[in-house]
């Protein structure tokens, strides 16, 4: 990192986290009624986010566990609370994911946004400031005020500019998600004071957190806490109920972002927190989450199929996706986590265009009904090619890039949970089947509608959103090393400090103690 | 009990720890001399007559300083508590005299008793916060309730109006009983009215657990809990809230609970904790019922002062919550919360008063359909407002309740957290119902204008929007002094 000027190195992370806030305060001023300069003036703005973004992931120094481009300031230091950011292997990607589909989904509101512009980018730039601070923040009170500043203005999006029932799915959203994280925030408060009942100090810093030794009946219930909280954005088979009213209902700018980032908050958390704060408790459950993850991935895929619409199939197929990256992270070893990590990027680059492709569909002919459409390929070939890329991308076929994440955390998790694992296999299958036939009946066959029979193809424009996306599918696909070096160092230190703090909690342990009695002091 | 004599220190001393009261008692009656000789055409001065006043009082405040001044032979002293106290109460004062500017006008309160009313009132408030004697304390009460019980049967020409102040008035001169037998029945026990000499005398069993001093306590709850509006003492409120002139229903739910609030807290954490191992059950059960029946009836309000009302219900049950822990965190947090609430809440009425067209049906929620993007400013306020009372970071009101319910996990008191974060949740679907009227439906043909906010007015929605964010991000200096608040009443 030696050639970026130090004073970079400390501020460059608050820089990404305030500059969409700048903007956001810059648009209040400009004029209501030239829609052209707010898009413009929002486009440029997310677009030096992505600029002032990759001196990080060039930079960040991927053999080191530890959390790199550091800055602390006390905040309300009575009470332990700083204003911490930092960035390590895990949360590079999903930070780089949010700053590079951001321009992008700008980009693609053009022409779909007409109402009300300025507040609609103004959210933008609000959302990209909760998103942003939640990978960024290394102190627990930051982290779960940048995890709740992301609701507000995903609410707005979906409920002012969505759809057909938005007022439903953006309320929906919002208290389902806010409901989960009250119970982390009281989890939170309780870890504090434990932090200070052991050590004197008070601190939310999340790596003072880190050190503690938690007695494991109390990991019990902080884990469900956090893990419920999580769960719910993840979203997790049962807890998944909102996640296809809000994204058939929101915009598509806000469905590329709810399913690129908002729901990687879910599994970044896992990462983050759960899994390394209360490592006892998540290895003990993990038989739990791993097998609501695989029936997340056998379900999805299944309601998937019988979609009519082709939003709610992409959503449904997002529950299917999801189930693999839960059940790569709960494979604690080396393989299931970077794999894990990968899919979280690659399902926000599959999906996230999936979407957009949806949204350029619905531009032009205002449906998503999948029998509405056929016979696409024929007028709309640039489309149509796109489209079939990005499907195979989501399927997973070899070359493209979910193909090495899904490779990855399948032979992380065969050795740990054999059996789930062949039965999550068969969901690679499954997506092949709806994804394909949802190609096929949308753009082989006969033209049967005639209004598709002249319907334009993609523009430059529409073109130029897609095509990054497209770099990447292949790159990943082809080259993953670039991505999963960068991890290397935090997540086998991840690995390790799971085990270590599980063995030394356990050390006394009984042998064959069940967890009726670990954790609920029942026994026969 | 001897009379401790008067000379002219002590006398000055009791002169000084009441004079931020003297300022505002001689500004009401300055307003009624001059509602005497003022031409009708020129009322609108005595608004900013009394604003001035109060300006002036709050002053008097800062200028006092940290001191403690004990005064009136230790019937009341300004302490720390009295001090934040003083400062809250005032302060709610004059963002309602902003905005009775604009709303006196509308509504036809340009009248000196209104104004006069209004300040005794908060002289009253003072008096109870500082009260270091059960007695002042119902001193203080009773100056604070009885003009309110008038201002709000001020619109006498409206049902709504009388019917609630007449609910008030009645159900408040039962809590006053209640409270006042309260007093003998300690008295009886106890032989003193005295908080702090009543702490002391508490280390013995056998007052802390004679029925008679029990009983008192108990009824001596029973009245803090109808000033408060705990569940179920909470029957007068959505009335009262809804027929009082919008302003003064503001300025209940602010300075009313402050005052009432900070007398309970002067109680609570000076003279009762010996008894804590006993109180915190009733507490945790007012807590728990006062938060979730709160909530619950106001998921189905339609009137924008209903709402409120039964959220301000809501609320109390929140800083029950700091409270049952009776320890200097949960003390502290109720402080900060209470100024943080009085902020939060006189804002929303604000908005609410500008939105409306006139009182009565103007508060029909359905009337705020499509402002937000028509009147972007009022909107952006009134949103930033609901965050705050839903505890949506980064506003004050998340500070305030992460900092009440860590109060009550510190003392282990998780299943009240719980129920409280939860309470929380719920509550976040009534505010943003009020969002979603406002952003997500189509405004009507005949939408209503709002009242074209005076500047005075406007004024007083930045400084509640200013603090609510300031304070949201920058809380340090205030929990500060509210800990130095609780600290001087510990020692």
């Amino acid at each position: 990192m030696s050639w970026i000027p130090a004073q970079l190195t400390g501020n460059i992370l608050t820089v990404l986290i305030f500059l969409p806030l700048a903007g956001a305060l810059l648009l209040v001023f400009l004029p209501k009624g030239k829609p052209r300069l707010l898009r413009d003036a929002t486009l440029l703005v997310t677009a030096l986010e992505f600029l002032l973004s990759l001196p990080v992931a060039i930079g960040l120094d991927g053999t080191s566990a530890a959390m790199q481009f550091v800055r602390k300031v006390p905040w309300i230091p009575e009470y332990g609370i700083s204003y911490h950011v930092g960035v390590d292997g895990i949360s590079l990607w999903l930070l780089m994911l949010t700053t590079f589909l951001m321009p992008l989904t700008i980009l693609s509101t053009y022409t779909s946004v007409e109402k009300h512009v300025k507040e609609f980018m103004i959210f933008m730039l609000l959302l990209e400031v909760g998103m942003v601070g939640v990978f960024l923040a290394a102190d627990l009170f930051l982290f779960y005020i940048f995890w709740e500043l992301v609701l507000i203005p995903m609410y707005f999006l979906i409920g002012v500019w969505g759809s057909d029932r938005r007022i439903y799915s953006a309320i929906k959203f919002f208290l389902y998600t806010f409901a989960g994280s009250v119970l982390m925030l009281v989890a939170i408060i309780a870890l504090y004071f434990h932090h200070y009942a052991v050590t004197g100090v008070y601190s939310t810093d999340l790596f003072a957190m880190y050190e503690l030794s938690i007695p494991v009946k109390l990991q019990f219930w902080m884990f469900a806490a956090f893990a419920l909280a999580f769960a719910f954005k993840v979203p997790m088979f049962p807890f998944h109920t909102w996640l296809p009213d809000a994204h058939v209902d929101a915009p598509t700018a806000g469905s590329v972002i709810l399913a690129a980032v908002l729901l990687k908050m879910g599994t970044y958390g896992f990462l983050r927190l759960a899994i390394p704060l209360f490592p006892v408790a998540a290895v003990d459950l993990a038989p739990v989450l791993a097998t609501l993850a695989v029936v997340g991935i056998v379900y999805g895929a299944l309601v998937a199929m019988v979609q009519k619409d082709i939003k709610k199939l992409v959503a449904y197929s997002s529950v299917a996706h999801l189930g693999f990256v839960m059940l790569g992270m709960f494979a604690f070893n080396l393989q299931g986590i970077e794999g894990s990590i990968l899919q979280m990027v690659n399902h926000g680059i599959s999906t996230g265009a999936l979407f957009l492709l949806v949204g350029i569909l619905y531009e032009r002919r205002h449906t998503r009904l999948i029998s509405e459409f056929g016979g696409l390929a024929k007028g709309l070939p640039v489309y149509a090619a796109c489209f079939m890329i990005i499907t195979l991308s989501s399927i997973g076929l070899p070359g493209l890039n979910s193909f090495v994440g899904e490779f990855l955390i399948l032979v992380g998790a065969f050795k740990p949970m054999p059996a789930l694992t062949v039965v999550a296999a068969s969901g690679v299958i499954f997506s092949a089947v709806y994804m394909l036939w949802m190609f096929q009946r949308v753009m082989f066959g006969p033209i049967t509608n005639e209004k598709n029979r002249h319907l334009p193809d993609m523009k430059a424009r529409e073109v130029a959103y897609i095509l990054p996306i497209l770099l990447f599918v292949f790159w990943i696909g082809i080259y993953p090393q670039t991505f999963l070096r960068k991890m290397d160092g935090s997540v086998e230190a991840l690995v390790l400090r799971i085990e270590t703090k599980r063995q030394a909690a356990l050390s006394e342990a009984p042998p064959g103690e069940t967890l009726l009695a670990r954790y609920f002091d029942i026994r026969k | 009990m001897t009379p401790i004599p008067m000379d002219s220190h002590a006398l000055a001393m009791s002169v000084y720890s009441v004079l931020p009261e003297i300022v505002v008692v001689a500004t009401a009656l300055f307003i009624l001399f001059l509602d005497v000789v003022l031409p009708e055409e020129n009322r609108r001065v005595l608004c900013w007559v009394s604003f001035f006043g109060v300006a002036i009082a709050l002053f008097c405040v800062f200028a006092l300083g940290p001191a403690r001044i004990d005064g009136f032979s230790g019937m009341l002293s300004r302490d720390g508590l009295g001090a934040f106290f003083d400062m809250v109460i005032l302060t709610a004062c004059a963002l309602t005299l902003l905005m009775a500017t604009g709303y006196s006008e509308w509504e036809g309160t340009h009248k000196g008793e209104f104004y006069s009313l209004l300040l005794l009132s908060t002289s009253g408030m003072m008096i109870m916060a500082k009260g270091t004697d059960l007695m002042t304390v119902f001193l203080g009460l009773e100056t604070m309730s009885i003009p309110i019980y008038v201002l709000v049967g001020f619109h006498r020409g409206r049902l709504s109006s009388i019917e609630g102040a007449f609910k008030y008035f009645l159900l408040g001169a039962f809590a006053s009983g209640f409270f006042l037998y309260g007093i003998a029945l300690i008295y009886a026990a106890a032989g003193t009215t005295k908080i702090p000499v009543l702490a002391t005398m508490l280390y013995d069993p056998r007052l802390a657990e004679s029925p008679l001093f029990l009983a008192g306590v108990g009824l001596l709850l029973v009245g803090f809990a109808f000033k408060v509006s705990l569940v179920p003492f909470h029957m007068w409120t959505p009335d009262a809230y809804e027929g009082a002139p919008t302003v003064v229903t503001a300025f209940m739910a602010a300075a009313v609970k402050a005052a009432a609030f900070a007398a309970l807290i002067r109680v609570l954490l000076t003279a009762l904790p010996g008894m804590q191992p006993v109180l915190w059950k009733v507490l945790w059960v007012l807590a728990v019922l006062t938060m979730t029946v709160g909530n619950l009836s106001a998921l189905w309000q339609d009137n924008l002062k209903r709402l409120l009302a039964y959220s301000s219900i809501a609320h109390a049950g929140y800083i029950l919550v700091g409270l049952v822990s009776g320890d200097l965190l949960g003390g502290q947090a109720s402080l900060f919360y209470l100024l943080v609430y009085a902020f939060m809440n006189l804002g929303a009425f604000g908005v609410i008063i500008l939105l409306a067209q006139k009182e009565d049906d103007g508060y029909d929620i359905r009337h705020l359909a499509g402002v937000g993007f028509r009147y972007p400013a009022l909107g952006a306020l009134l949103t930033l407002f609901l965050v705050s009372l839903a505890g949506i970071p980064p506003t004050a009101g998340f500070v305030g309740k992460f900092y009440l319910f860590s109060a009550a996990v510190k003392s282990g008191y998780i299943g009240l957290a719980v129920i409280g974060v939860l309470n929380s949740a719920a509550s976040v679907y009534y505010y943003l119902r009020i969002v979603v009227f406002m952003y997500m439906t189509p405004a009507a043909a005949d939408a209503p204008v709002p009242r074209p906010p005076r500047t005075a007015f406007s004024l007083a929605l930045c400084v509640a929007a200013a603090a609510v964010l300031i304070l949201g991000i920058l809380p340090r200096d205030l929990l500060a002094l509210a800990e130095r608040s609780v600290l001087s009443i510990l020692m």
